[in-house]
């Protein structure tokens, strides 16, 4: 330590042949040695102490970087005039001379020509400041959104930026983020869309290492290309690169393809893909909306597409959505607008009404219920009036029978035994009979299958082990589905600078799924813990609650139990809190709520909205 | 100037005798000048410990000692006013005279003798003998620059080159055979001996001898010397010393040690023995040993306190009572019980306040003993919208959220894009609805993050044809065609350094390196006045929290307090040895806080313009400092990435907060004040437990008189959470009244 430091500040005198040479560019022919070596003291001795001035003021503008201005100021302190035209922000570009047996360092300054100035044209001007604001920190969790750094630690970061397939830039190592290698290049890719997103000049293009460029191919010719066997493994593999979707080509195989790998993706539990969800979701929501996604939209079955492409939606929506990312909310704002559109044409209207629908029952019940008279209406105008096309009548068709499928389940539950036709027809309009039928139809078809959801899959079985213990336990009280999405845009607010109330465990890895309806003004809560490696009867017991702030009220655990969990693996907790009284409608709900929501009880609603809507259960998150 | 020292000691030894290590060595040398080494050091004072102090005798002396040149220049004006200052008696110069003469041509050894005896004659001797210009005795003003020349003279006296090095390995080697107890306190009177060795050598010319002293021992010193001694290394000819500041540091102020008594009379009675005349007058000159009873410190005791330029403080400096309890909040009516339901609705209305009641007594909080008197320095009014202020606060302040190591705090990053660089400051309202930053190209930009636009007034013609009488006056005078979310201000010529709101949201401030601190108003988006008296960049500026004051720092190492309807400063705090670098008010406006270069940090009291404490540990220049809320404690953060937690009253180092890897730019207190905020330039918001920090504080009689606190290395159970930000230091943080924090920085790619 003190060998190094000590040979650190044995004084460096600069060379006297530095002198000459300078001495000579200014025009002093013979200069004595003995002078040289006087002036390259002195010169040294004052190049020193200007630079530890210029250091304060490097210290003051919050910079590492010593600048030219720094130096500038420096001399201004001393009283010197400062070096006019070295004003280089990033570096001063040296030239290394050498001939004669002399070395040579200059700064080459190049003669203009002022007509050349003037002719060129202006260079843009450079952007402005600007301010943004984002969540460093959310009651000590720090989220994954892009504005933060990847969240792994140093040791890692380390080591990934030492390996010899990434090539490392100077000062990206703190940025590099990398699971692994398939996603080494995700990081880059992710830190590239980071710097579009804030408009910074496109100072570099990410290169992609050789391997990682035949990696990428492989993967996407496995992807779309016409092996089925390929297709499956690279699927199995996994990776987000490629996911592009280029719906301008109309080539709806091929979107198939890539919204099984997203699919594939998002199944996959060794990739955290929060970060890459802007990429991902609008491909996804492309493929739910879009007004054409096939070269023959009448004849083509991209519904399918379109259906299968919502339930990736909805998927997304449970696994990814979080108090700060707002997804849910945002994806359903961004459904219901363009569904209440007049204009939108049938083919996104589809796609607006079947990713709302399998947002889950409460979505249904709260957006497209009510307007189930006006879409008949609609409807029945293309249905019954004249013919204007046979795409527009294919597409009416389409979504009546989409409302069909998702509402009357819906309705069967909601609405009291007697199916009257009439009634129907005067609540729901046009689809009302139809309706009515499907709705008794649903109804048996509950009386002999418990609780099943009906759902058409594209070709992948959903591999979700179901527990309907959790069902059993709370559909009793029916109240864990009354939190509904419509507190979901009113919780947009939340993202103004207020501070949010307890904090809760939520992080992607976290094998918790809490859910919570609104405490209110509860001053009671109940507390139901439930042992499934028991009955599954829950023990109640209510405590008066200090403050609005959530009790868990119900905590189921699953043991190493016996019959219905005894497969799963994991231990797992469900803490579900409800109101004190679980029957309260809606409506007087939201009542309570606008004033008083907290961040907390809104995801709690939400994640509760999730995992109740694939067959009312809890999934053992892969 | 020793000569002066010593023959104004020896006048007026006989008066009184301090019980200090003496100067009176050093004046018998001066005696022996023409001999190249004095045999005397046996000539100390038989007790060993007799001294005068630098006190008030020798400044009294000074005095004197000019009021005889003025008079004999035949200044009599001048005379009148400096005797008048000084507070001496009318008569004082003529009896002081005679008696200092009397004194010194009866009592002293070889002191004086064959000079003249009078005042002005000992006056003679100081011009002479300091070889210098008529000015010399202007050494004991604080502010002015003491002539190189005087300064350096001490340095004066030779001793043969080659012994330094002797010198030093043979003091070096006593001190690391003795006992251990003793070796850690012993050990820092290298650094500055070292030091003053050098200097001495390259003042007399002896390069080489330097240069291999230099490079023979610098290893040795603490590394947190290093960037002293990076200085010192390029200094290798006696012309370099003049005007280099550094040295000036060195020179015009003794470094001070703490070193216990034991340990200290080791130390005499080895260098003593061994007749080692040259170090012991190192020690005698530039080396002020405070001396406590009791046990010797241990190495990291030593450690804590030592690290600044000039050692550490005397600890009679940090005796004086600070009063750093808070101001009484004025009374202001307000209906707590039902107001949470009415603010929803009426937000934005103003509240009809009840009338205030003259409840002087009536108020069952009692004022504060450690509180200075609501009136000790004269604050402004409050004004009605300062009172609705105060209202929206205590309002918003019963929604707080209450942070502790279970709830921490959400952070809120305010990242500036495209500054390439060029943010150099930032500063956010107490509502945290203005942020507004000081940029690199002179320019200050304010931003409103709430969704209200910034609008200007209308121009005086408009202003004209509006209607005075209405209601919605204050609306109407605002032109609506100049609403954006932010606004440019121009005025300064260099890059802005500092920057602070005014507390009700009317005025700004701004520090540039341009030597000037501008006024801006808020209303008009125009300057309104530039206060000029720092020559030199002014690193950082802050209004008092109480308004119409602030403080303004810089390079010229002079702190001025200023009240914004003063085109000059009404105090001017002097004493650091280096750049004032960051500036802060305590929460009840009597006191500031200066931070500096020289690693010290110095409170200083408003009223008087005393320093009244000075806290040393820092090992390099302080760039942030934060008042606890309660106003008790003090976090000051440095470039060694360190944070101090300091005790105002008693003046006590009482944690250190390791974590931080790189400069740190802001410390902020949560407003209950259980969570510390600390942000740095290696990205990252660091959260501390600071409840838990002054809990844990052993706070028995014996720290708190020797101030030998013995600090726990709990930094990382005091730690509470640590959050990166992506490429984006922290130059700025800020709780909001609920506590959320804020903060704040450029992104840089």
């Amino acid at each position: 330590m003190a060998e190094e430091r000590r040979q650190k500040q044995c004084s460096v005198v600069l060379p006297t042949e530095s002198m000459k040479a300078m001495a000579e560019s200014v025009g002093v022919g013979q200069l004595q040695e003995d002078s040289c070596v006087a002036l390259s003291e002195e010169v040294s001795y004052r190049i020193k102490e200007i630079a530890q001035d210029a250091l304060k003021f490097m210290h003051h503008g919050k910079r590492r970087k010593l600048t030219t201005s720094d130096v500038d100021n420096a001399l201004k302190l001393k009283n010197v005039e400062p070096l006019y035209g070295f004003q280089s922000q990033e570096f001063i570009p040296f030239r290394f001379a050498s001939g004669g047996g002399r070395e040579l360092h200059f700064y080459e300054e190049k003669e203009v020509d002022l007509s050349d100035i003037i002719n060129t044209p202006l260079p843009r001007v450079p952007l402005d400041v600007s301010l943004k604001a984002h969540w460093l920190s959310i009651e000590g969790m720090q989220p994954a959104i892009p504005e933060n750094p990847p969240p792994a630690t140093k040791e890692q970061q380390k080591s990934e930026s030492t390996e010899p397939l990434k090539v490392v830039k100077p000062g990206q190592e703190e940025e590099g983020t990398i699971q692994n290698k398939t996603q080494g290049t995700t990081a880059t890719d992710g830190k590239g869309k980071e710097k579009g997103m804030i408009r910074l000049k496109p100072r570099s293009t990410h290169e992609l290492s050789v391997e990682q460029q035949l990696y990428y191919k492989e993967i996407t010719e496995a992807c779309v290309g016409s092996c089925e066997a390929k297709r499956a493994v690279c699927l199995f593999y996994g990776d987000s690169e490629g996911v592009r979707v280029n719906v301008v080509q109309n080539n709806l195989a091929l979107l198939i393809y890539l919204m099984r790998m997203v699919k594939a993706l998002m199944d996959n539990p060794t990739l955290y893909l929060e970060k890459y969800l802007h990429e991902l979701i609008p491909a996804v929501v492309t493929c739910i909306v879009s007004k054409q996604l096939c070269l023959r939209p009448d004849v083509d079955n991209h519904w399918a597409l379109r259906d299968f492409a919502a339930r990736l939606m909805a998927q997304s929506c449970k696994t990814f959505s979080t108090t700060t990312n707002n997804i849910q909310s945002r994806i359903t704002k961004t459904f219901t607008k363009s569904w209440l559109d007049d204009k939108t044409q049938w083919t996104t209207r589809y796609g607006c009404i079947a990713g709302l629908a399998e947002l889950g029952p409460d979505v249904i019940k709260t957006l497209i219920l009510p307007r189930l008279s006006v879409e008949g209406a609609r409807i029945k105008a293309v249905m019954e009036g004249p013919v204007v096309s046979n795409i527009d009548k294919i597409g009416a068709d389409h979504v009546q029978s989409l409302l069909l499928k998702h509402c009357a389940s819906v309705i069967a539950k909601i609405r009291p035994q007697p199916d009257n036709v009439e009634q129907y027809r005067s609540d729901y309009g046009y689809l009302g009979p139809m309706l009515c039928s499907h709705v008794m139809k649903a109804r048996t078809q509950a009386a002999l299958q418990a609780q099943q959801v009906n759902r058409t899959t594209l070709t992948i079985t959903q591999p979700r082990p179901t527990l309907s213990v959790s069902q059993s336990g709370l559909s009793g009280s029916s109240g864990p589905r009354t939190p509904s999405i419509i507190k979901v845009p009113s919780s947009l607010t939340l993202m103004s600078p207020r501070p949010g109330t307890p904090s809760q465990p939520s992080p992607p890895a976290t094998k918790y799924i809490v859910m919570a309806t609104s405490a209110g003004a509860a001053s009671t809560q109940q507390v139901i813990t439930l042992s499934s490696s028991q009955t599954a009867s829950p023990v109640t017991s209510t405590v008066p609650s200090a403050s609005s702030t959530l009790q868990p009220l119900v905590k189921l655990e699953s043991g190493s139990g016996t019959g219905l969990t005894g497969s799963r693996p994991l231990q797992k907790y469900i803490v579900v809190s409800l109101p004190s009284s679980a029957s309260s409608s809606l409506e007087n709900k939201s009542s309570v709520l606008p004033t008083s929501i907290s961040s907390t009880q809104l995801e709690a609603g939400m994640k509760l909205d999730r995992s109740e809507s694939p067959g009312a259960s809890t999934q053992s998150p892969h | 100037m020793a000569a002066v020292q010593g023959g104004l000691v020896d006048a007026s030894e006989e008066k009184d005798i301090k019980t200090e290590p003496s100067s009176d060595g050093c004046g018998n040398n001066d005696t022996n000048d023409a001999r190249p080494l004095s045999t005397s050091p046996g000539s100390n004072a038989p007790g060993g410990n007799a001294k005068t102090s630098s006190g008030s005798t020798e400044e009294q002396q000074t005095l004197l000692a000019v009021l005889q040149f003025l008079k004999k220049n035949n200044l009599t004006e001048s005379v009148e006013i400096l005797r008048r200052e000084a507070g001496l008696p009318e008569d004082s110069l003529d009896l002081k005279g005679s008696d200092s003469s009397g004194a010194s041509s009866g009592g002293s050894a070889g002191g004086v003798d064959g000079v003249g005896v009078d005042a002005s004659a000992l006056l003679s001797r100081v011009t002479v003998s300091s070889s210098a210009g008529v000015q010399a005795p202007m050494k004991t003003s604080g502010e002015d620059q003491p002539d190189v020349n005087v300064v350096l003279s001490a340095y004066s006296q030779q001793g043969d080159p080659a012994l330094y090095e002797t010198y030093y390995s043979g003091l070096k080697r006593f001190i690391e055979t003795v006992l251990d107890c003793h070796r850690a306190e012993l050990s820092q009177v290298f650094y500055p001996l070292f030091v003053h060795m050098y200097l001495e050598l390259v003042y007399n010319n002896h390069e080489n001898e330097a240069k291999s002293f230099f490079e023979k021992f610098s290893g040795d010193q603490e590394c947190y010397y290093e960037e002293d001694l990076r200085v010192l290394s390029s200094l290798t000819k006696k012309e370099h010393m003049r005007g280099n500041e550094t040295l000036l540091d060195f020179r015009t102020s003794k470094f001070v040690l703490r070193i216990s008594r034991d340990s200290y009379q080791l130390l005499k009675r080895h260098l003593q023995e061994r007749q080692n005349n040259q170090i012991w007058n190192i020690i005698q000159e530039h080396l002020y040993i405070d001396i406590f009873d009791g046990m010797p410190r241990s190495k990291s005791q030593i450690d804590a306190m030592s690290g600044s330029l000039a050692g550490e403080a005397k600890r009679d400096a940090n005796k004086s009572k600070v009063y750093y309890g808070l101001l009484k909040e004025p009374e202001i009516e307000l209906p707590l019980d039902d107001e949470d339901e009415e603010a929803e609705n009426e937000e934005g209305k103003p509240k009809k306040k009840k009338p205030k009641k003259d409840s002087m007594g009536s108020k069952s909080k009692k004022q504060d003993p450690n509180a200075p008197s609501q009136t000790r320095i004269p604050l402004p009014e409050l004004k009605d919208s300062d009172k609705l202020d105060k209202i929206m606060y205590m309002k918003e302040a019963t929604k707080r959220i209450r942070l502790g190591p279970e709830t921490l705090p959400s952070i809120c990053f305010y990242s500036f894009l495209n500054a390439y660089q060029g943010l150099t400051a930032v500063d956010l309202t107490d509502d945290s609805s203005l942020i507004a930053g000081g940029f690199a190209d002179s320019t200050v930009r304010v931003w409103c993050v709430t969704p209200k636009k910034l609008r200007k007034v209308k121009s005086a013609a408009d202003l004209n044809l509006i209607d005075k009488e209405s209601d919605d006056v204050l609306e109407r005078i605002m032109d609506e065609k100049t609403a954006s979310e932010s606004k440019i201000l121009y005025g300064h010529s260099g890059p802005v350094y500092g920057i602070s709101f005014s507390p009700d949201r009317n005025y700004l401030l701004s520090s540039s390196e341009d030597g000037t601190v501008r006024l801006w108003s808020l209303q008009t988006f125009t300057c309104l006045v530039g206060y000029k008296g720092h020559n030199y960049p002014v690193w950082d500026t802050q209004f008092s929290p109480h308004g119409y004051y602030f403080v303004s720092g810089g390079h010229d190492r002079v702190a001025r307090l200023w009240a914004t309807d003063h085109y000059q400063p009404l105090r001017m705090f002097a004493g650091h040895l280096a750049d004032i670098t960051c500036t802060r008010f305590h929460p009840n406006s009597n006191y500031v806080a200066t931070g500096s270069s020289d690693r010290t940090i110095r409170l200083w009291d408003v009223l008087t313009g005393n320093c009244v404490r000075i806290f040393t540990g820092h090992k390099g220049p302080i760039h942030a400092l934060a008042f606890s809320p309660n106003g008790k404690f003090l976090a000051s953060g440095a470039t060694d990435g360190r944070v101090l937690l300091w005790d105002i009253g008693h003046g006590l180092m009482i944690g250190e907060l390791k974590g931080h890897t790189d400069t740190i730019y802001a410390l902020r207190f949560s407003r209950d004040g259980e969570i510390l905020a600390s942000g740095s330039m290696d990205n990252t918001v660091r959260l501390w437990d600071s409840m838990k920090a002054f809990d844990d504080l052993e706070t028995d009689d014996f720290t708190a008189a020797t101030g030998h606190i013995h600090l726990q290395d709990n930094s990382q159970e005091l730690l509470l959470g640590t959050y990166m930000s992506k490429s984006t230091p922290v130059i700025h943080l800020h709780f909001t009244r609920r506590n959320l924090l804020l903060a704040a920085g450029a992104y840089n790619p």
